[in-house]
């Protein structure tokens, strides 16, 4: 476990240059002035709406949902990888009933246009 | 009374919190000092080569060659007014760009810049060798994505929100594959240590990048994606989106993100390095007639190639047109994934088959 408190220090450091930065810019900056517009930007038009007034495409929800999947497997081989020398013949085809599985699951999103944009 | 600090010293460093506390935190900050200064000048080489490759000449009038630029920049962005939109959402517009850049920064702990040591009291070329360091590295680099959605969400404007949205949704897709790449490496080196990793190059006498083509290839592609650079700039596109998730913000904040994605390319040109490329082993570590090479010290050889795919970012940007989103989505869920799970089957077969000796 030794090697990880290196880990803790450096997350502690790097908090510490990040706050610095914010700090010595809070120094260094202009005053706000009243005659910023702090309207959000949309190219000089006066908005109408704001951005949380609408809704926005359900496929960024399909795409999370299928990361989740696919992005727990991958840390799955991960281990398995490392030790594929001694598991030998057996790991071998243990990974590929698992990922037969996978793939299966991943022809039919495929075919049910999930994977589609457009 | 020199003598007694000299004295204080030496007892320090005999210490056993010295050796776990104070030299990591030392060395973690000078390479944090020098990642720093690499990507000032990083930006800067970026507008200057992004000039020739269209011919112009790029900033070229602060100093010599224009060799202060970085600085004027830095101090420009230190003393802009900091503003925040009417109706953002407050905490998580101020926090949104920490996020993006402190886990780049704490990756480069782990990362092996050169050789562990081979004679006692030879230094260590790296903050801490993390039994499962690639692991770590993946899980830190997936955290970015946080900020960018946060400080495209908190900003309340359209196009931050759209460009947040993007680029979530991009570098969520493109980290599937880029893991499933590394899995092929670490099948030949049977370690998830960055510094075995390279340690399993030196033994097989080869870059992983040559047998693991197909995993470069995909590793690399992937990354840029994951880094939102050209041809995959989608959630910052200048010509439909106005810089995306960071529209509203200026000064400081809009530095940091800035830091951030220069730091994340840094970690996935040093992590494609250490990986795929040798980390900080001599090109053809296996053959005797180039021995003369190693002459130079490992960590000139990571540098070197760190910079060399550095370079291939900035040339990316100056050559590739822009992705269209859902040519940007067919080819990571279509492409890039079923190609690296093969690769991945491929590998296992492999390894699996060929006895690699004792």
């Amino acid at each position: 476990m030794e090697s990880y408190v290196p880990i803790l220090v450096s997350a502690l450091l790097t908090a510490l240059i990040v706050l610095g930065l914010l700090l010595a810019a809070r120094l260094m900056r202009h005053r706000d002035s009243p005659l910023t517009d702090r309207e959000p930007y949309e190219c000089g038009n006066e908005p109408e709406s704001y951005a949380h007034d609408h809704r926005f495409s359900v496929r960024y929800y399909m795409i999370a949902v299928l990361f989740v999947i696919f992005d727990v497997e991958t840390i799955f081989l991960f281990p398995w990888a490392v030790l594929l020398d001694k598991l030998a013949l057996f790991g071998l085809i243990e990974m590929v009933v698992f990922l037969a599985i996978l793939v299966a699951g991943y022809v039919f999103v495929w075919r049910r246009g999930a994977l589609d944009w457009a | 009374m020199s003598w007694s600090w000299l004295d204080w010293l030496r007892e320090a460093v005999g210490q056993p919190q010295f050796t776990l506390l104070f030299a990591p935190a030392a060395k973690f900050l000078v390479a944090i000092f020098a990642i720093f200064l690499l990507i000032a000048y990083l930006v800067f080489a970026e507008r200057r080569l992004l000039g020739f490759l269209q011919v112009r000449l790029g900033p070229n009038r602060v100093g010599p060659w224009g060799l202060l630029q970085p600085i004027a920049d830095i101090l420009k962005l230190l003393v802009k007014e900091d503003t925040i939109p009417n109706r953002a959402v407050r905490w998580a517009y101020l926090l949104a760009p920490c996020l993006v850049v402190a886990p780049a920064l704490v990756i480069f702990s782990v990362v092996p810049f050169g050789p562990s040591p081979t004679a006692p009291g030879a230094p260590r070329w790296y903050v801490t060798d993390l039994n499962a360091a690639l692991v770590f590295v993946v899980a830190l680099a997936s955290l970015g994505i946080y900020g960018i959605i946060l400080g495209g969400w908190a900003s309340n404007n359209k196009f931050s929100l759209l460009g947040g949205l993007r680029s979530a949704a991009q570098m969520v897709s493109y980290e599937v594959p880029q893991g499933l790449a590394l899995v092929g490496p670490l099948m030949l080196a049977g370690s998830l240590s960055l510094v075995g990793i390279v340690e399993g190059q030196a033994r097989l006498g080869l870059w992983f990048a040559v047998p693991q083509i197909v995993a470069f290839f995909v590793y690399f592609v992937a990354g840029v994606a994951e880094t939102n650079r050209n041809p995959f700039d989608l959630p910052e596109a200048e010509s439909e989106l106005v810089a995306g998730f960071h529209t509203e913000y200026s000064g400081v904040r809009f530095a940091l993100f800035f830091l951030g994605e220069y730091a994340n390319m840094i970690v996935i040109s040093a992590i494609a390095v250490t990986v795929f490329l040798g980390g900080w082993l001599r090109p053809f570590p296996s053959v005797e007639a180039l021995a003369f090479l190693d002459l130079v010290p490992g960590v000139a050889w990571f540098f070197l190639k760190v910079f060399a795919f550095l370079f291939l970012f900035i040339w990316f940007r100056g050559t590739f047109p822009r992705f269209r989103f859902d040519q940007l989505m067919d080819l990571g869920w279509k492409w890039l994934i079923p190609l690296s799970l093969a690769n991945v089957l491929v590998t296992g077969l492999v390894v699996v088959l060929v006895d690699r000796g004792p």
